[in-house]
């Protein structure tokens, strides 16, 4: 039953992937996109990590959803943006961006599943029995060993904010946007 | 029961799918979309590897790297804006400012 799931949500997420980076309006990859993080999500409760499920579907389907839907509604014109698009981008002119991921995609796989091979997994041919991992084992190990990494992560949000701040922001002049800059750094 | 061999290729074409978008499109918001689609690649393939040995530590891993999601979104989201300024495309074989 938990593969039948599995592999409906693997579907799921690599066509709406696929049709996330083939879209042409801006909007439908975006709804896409959510598709594809809602599956991965349910993939992740099935592995037994409801923790990491919830947070996938709160802040990637949530919050920076949102986020790129802001600047979509900010920049898109209507039919206008979408014939620039249909003229930036068609899947015949980018035949050779496929063979390259393909080949990558066959040179992964060849890869790993070296590295997955049946001596590796002792004998179990890759089947795992899941147990949950709870949020309270996660807790313990994340405010213990890995209390620096709680601070470091603290800290790139924090910068990520300073960055995001000044380069939005509205500059009359792009000659004076340097020394504008400056001054407020 | 689920194979580790499935969860892997999942991952492995996610990521594969993230690579085509980003070197095909021209448009800045559909490259950060594809950068995207990638890290949620390898955050699969952590949740994953966290299951198969029972060890929380890859669900840690998923925590920094859904923060560092959230962080290169926003400064990404902000470049698009100020290019968006000063150009009116997100076209970015248009930024060729820099050609000696």
């Amino acid at each position: 039953m938990i593969e039948v799931l599995f592999f409906i949500a693997a579907a799921v997420a690599l066509i709406s992937a696929a049709m996330t980076v083939t879209a042409h309006n801006a909007v439908h990859g975006l709804l896409y996109l959510v598709v594809t993080m809602l599956a991965i999500s349910l993939i992740f409760f099935l592995l037994g990590s409801p923790f990491a499920a919830a947070l996938q579907v709160i802040v990637y389907a949530g919050a920076i959803m949102v986020l790129f839907i802001f600047v979509t509604m900010m920049l898109h014109q209507g039919e206008k943006s979408l014939l620039e698009e249909k003229q930036l981008f068609q899947i015949s002119g980018s035949i050779g961006a496929f063979l390259l991921s393909a080949v990558l995609l066959v040179e992964l796989v060849y890869v790993l599943a070296g590295f997955a091979s049946p001596q590796l997994i002792n004998g179990s041919e890759g089947y795992f029995t899941i147990q949950t991992i709870t949020v309270k084992e996660l807790g313990i190990q994340l405010y213990g060993p890995y209390q620096l990494l709680v601070v470091i992560a603290a800290m790139m949000l924090l910068s990520a904010l300073i960055s995001a701040i000044h380069i939005a922001r509205r500059q009359k002049n792009p000659m004076q946007a340097d020394e504008e800059g400056d001054q407020t750094l | 029961m689920i194979s580790i061999h499935w969860l892997l290729f999942l991952s492995l074409a996610l990521f594969s799918i993230g690579v085509y978008g980003v070197v095909a499109r021209r448009n800045l918001l559909f490259i950060l979309l594809s950068l995207e689609i990638m890290l949620n690649a390898v955050v699969l393939l952590f949740i994953a590897g966290s299951s198969f040995h029972g060890n929380p530590d890859g669900q840690i891993m998923y925590l920094l790297i859904l923060t560092l999601a959230a962080s290169e979104v926003a400064v990404g989201l902000g470049l698009v804006i100020h290019m968006y300024r000063q150009h009116h495309t997100l076209d970015v074989d248009k930024l060729s400012q820099l050609r000696g």
